[in-house]
């Protein structure tokens, strides 16, 4: 067996989480906006920061709440020497759980300096606001070691803060399974490879890295014609962000001749209302110059005029 | 209660990257094939399935379902799944024999964390509004906790690096292990910080890995083990999510479970703990002198996949009973920042 080196790829995902606050967090994003920090009160007096909706020894809500200072001093630290993407800071700094004036718990942020040598448990720390506060976390750029110098001015007379988006970005090295990756190759030459179980001899396209009757992979390869059967379809009424045609138009199930497991692809070239389960259908490819590694070089499946397959043949694949 | 004990476990290589697949099918299957096939039994002759992962690691929803097909699911099987240490799973598969619904269960879990930028993608772990849109880092994190406790005399950058040293050294005899043998404690010392007071020794790699358990009820048990390892106690507990609210030197939840699963008369312990002042703060915590044998399999330290990790420990550990090295052990799991979450499960051979 030839060996496969599985095709791989980087994904960037990012979305943006827009997350309503509730009435606690509410409070503490309002208080950012306009540069105050505020704490919750806990039922043993304990001045949470940021504040807890509910008190971690008794359960109750935690509703009284207090301002406290936007100054203080690090009761731990940890040196990022070289920040990640996203951090509060681009260049390395040190990151600080810092108890500011009033509270009694740590609020982890970062803080700006030039080396680990100017960052000690115990030194007084004070918060840079940002220019346009918006109610985040990140209102607090991150905080300085404590000067005489007053911090920003804090803003009143501000409506509540209600809701919050955090971006979130992550990239990862997206691997295919030695099975998929032929299966990529041979669409990028034009050609469906697919493998049988080497159990109960099934024919998967694609192949799998398991089959799920057996929970082994599929080995033996299996060319595969570029025609098949209308297993089942729907037809798609409904607009939505991002459609390519214009609907209505088809999504079924083709089970390829030879195949034992069908997928999902569009029917073209006909009326929505003629296609019907045991339609004859064939692949229509992109031209060869524009075949890439997926199923997105057959742009879709269209009648091929033979008479339809009988019920039998594929009632075991619906 | 019903007596469950393990009977069985397979783990893969502990390495630094694989090719395969963020599902997993490819480390799973020959685990699945192997645990069975040891026991002389066929997946029809497992109850429950249970599985634990995280689709953080894969970069796409539902990624653990393609692993379902590493089991065969097919007809339909009894499973289900957490986004936990697959150690929680175990948890999970235990209670679902206490129901007498089931006799015999699979768990598994698996991570590839070469994927991505495991210390990154962890801080979405973290509470979503205040914490983890400043990207806080789990290297960073744990620093905070281990600068504390260096502040606070519980522990040191010297006692730390000891903890590296025997981790490495134990995993000299441990086939599966990604890091093993080291420098002594001063040349490990001399080496610059990753991020102070953090030196590359003190964190877990970055490991590609998966592990079976397989569980079975009285009755069955004895069919299937020689000696099996009864699990005596199992609990677990959570701290606050609240990073700061948190006494980081301790670890609450931990000496809760372990008071419920009643540690007492322990021989030995594999803790899981993916830096080394953890294993310090573990071991005071729960109280275990000099004669507790520590993580003889070197731990999270030696290879550490994620979501299998915890895992491994309690099949290391069930591992010390049926070779009969041990009578009775204790097996940690933790997940969140920071030892937030943790699991104690107590094993005995009888």
């Amino acid at each position: 067996m030839t060996v496969v080196e599985p095709l791989s790829a980087p994904i960037e995902l990012h979305f943006d989480y827009t997350r309503s606050l509730g009435p606690t967090l509410s409070r503490f994003m309002t208080g950012l906006a306009g540069r105050t920090v505020v704490g919750g009160r806990g039922s043993d007096g304990t001045v949470y920061v940021p504040p807890l909706e509910y008190d971690p020894a008794t359960g109750a809500a935690i509703t009284e709440f207090v301002d406290v200072a936007d100054r203080g001093e690090v009761l731990s630290w940890s040196w990022a020497a070289e920040p990640l993407p996203g951090q509060p800071l681009e260049r390395p700094f040190a990151w600080v759980l810092v108890k500011l004036d009033g509270a009694d718990t740590g609020l982890l942020h970062a803080l700006d300096v030039p080396s680990p040598d100017a960052v000690r448990t115990g030194m007084r720390v004070q918060a840079r606001w940002a220019a346009e506060p918006a109610g985040h976390i990140r209102d607090i750029v991150c905080f300085d070691p404590e000067t005489d110098a007053a911090t920003a001015e804090p803003i009143s007379g501000l409506d509540a803060v209600s809701m919050m988006t955090t971006p979130v970005f992550l990239g990862v090295q997206h691997s295919a399974s030695v099975q998929e990756t032929r299966y990529l190759q041979g669409l990028r030459e034009g050609r469906l490879l697919g493998q049988r179980c080497p159990q109960c001899r099934k024919v998967y396209i694609p192949p799998r890295g398991a089959c799920p009757v057996d929970g082994v992979p599929t080995e033996e390869e299996v060319e595969l014609p570029d025609r098949g059967t209308v297993t089942t379809f729907c037809i798609v009424n409904v607009p939505f962000l991002g459609q390519r045609i214009p609907p209505p138009y088809v999504a079924a199930y083709v089970l390829l001749d030879g195949a034992d497991i069908a997928f999902l692809h569009l029917i073209l070239d006909c009326a929505a209302e003629d296609v019907r389960m045991g339609m004859r259908v064939e692949a229509a490819w992109k031209p060869r110059e524009e075949w890439e590694f997926g199923l997105q070089n057959i742009t879709h499946f269209r009648p091929t005029g033979e008479p339809d397959a009988e019920y039998d043949t594929f009632k075991e694949h619906l | 209660m019903r007596d469950v004990a393990v009977v069985g476990f397979a783990q893969s290589r502990q390495v630094r990257r694989t090719t395969g697949t963020t599902n997993g099918v490819e480390m799973l299957v020959p685990l699945i094939t192997g645990a069975l096939g040891e026991l002389g039994i066929a997946k029809g002759d497992i109850g429950f399935w249970c599985s634990g992962s995280s689709d953080y690691l894969a970069g796409r929803a539902f990624s653990f379902v393609s692993a379902v097909d590493a089991t065969g699911p097919v007809p339909p099987i009894n499973e289900s799944h957490v986004e936990m240490d697959a150690a929680w799973a175990l948890y999970e598969a235990w209670i679902k024999i206490q129901t007498g619904d089931v006799d015999t269960a699979l768990i598994y879990g698996f991570g590839k964390s070469s994927a991505g930028n495991l210390r990154r993608t962890l801080a979405l772990q973290l509470d979503p509004y205040v914490l983890a849109p400043l990207w806080p880092d789990s290297i960073a994190i744990a620093g905070l906790q281990a600068q504390l406790g260096i502040d606070q005399g519980k522990w040191s950058e010297q006692a730390m690096a000891e903890v590296a040293v025997r981790s490495r050294r134990d995993a000299e005899t441990n086939p599966n292990a990604q890091l093993s043998g080291s420098k002594d404690v001063d040349s490990l010392l001399a080496e610059p910080y990753l991020a102070q007071p953090l030196r590359r020794h003190d964190c877990a790699p970055v490991t590609d890995g998966a592990a079976v358990v397989v569980l079975a009820a009285e009755g069955r048990a004895r069919d299937l083990a020689e000696r099996p390892a009864w699990i005596s106690g199992i609990a677990h507990a959570v701290d606050s999510a609240h990073l700061g609210a948190r006494d980081l030197t301790t670890s609450p939840s931990t000496v809760i479970a372990a008071q419920r699963a009643g540690i007492d008369g322990v021989e030995l312990a594999e803790l899981y703990t993916p830096f080394t002042h953890q294993e310090l703060l573990l071991r005071s915590e729960l109280g275990l002198g000099d004669g507790v044998r520590i993580t003889p399999s070197g731990g999270a330290l030696a290879g550490n996949p994620m979501f299998a990790g915890g895992l491994v420990r309690i099949g290391e550990a069930a591992r010390q009973i049926s070779d009969g090295a041990a009578g009775r052990v204790l097996a940690h799991a933790t997940s969140g920042p920071a030892l937030q979450q943790n699991l104690v499960c107590v094993m005995e051979g009888r």
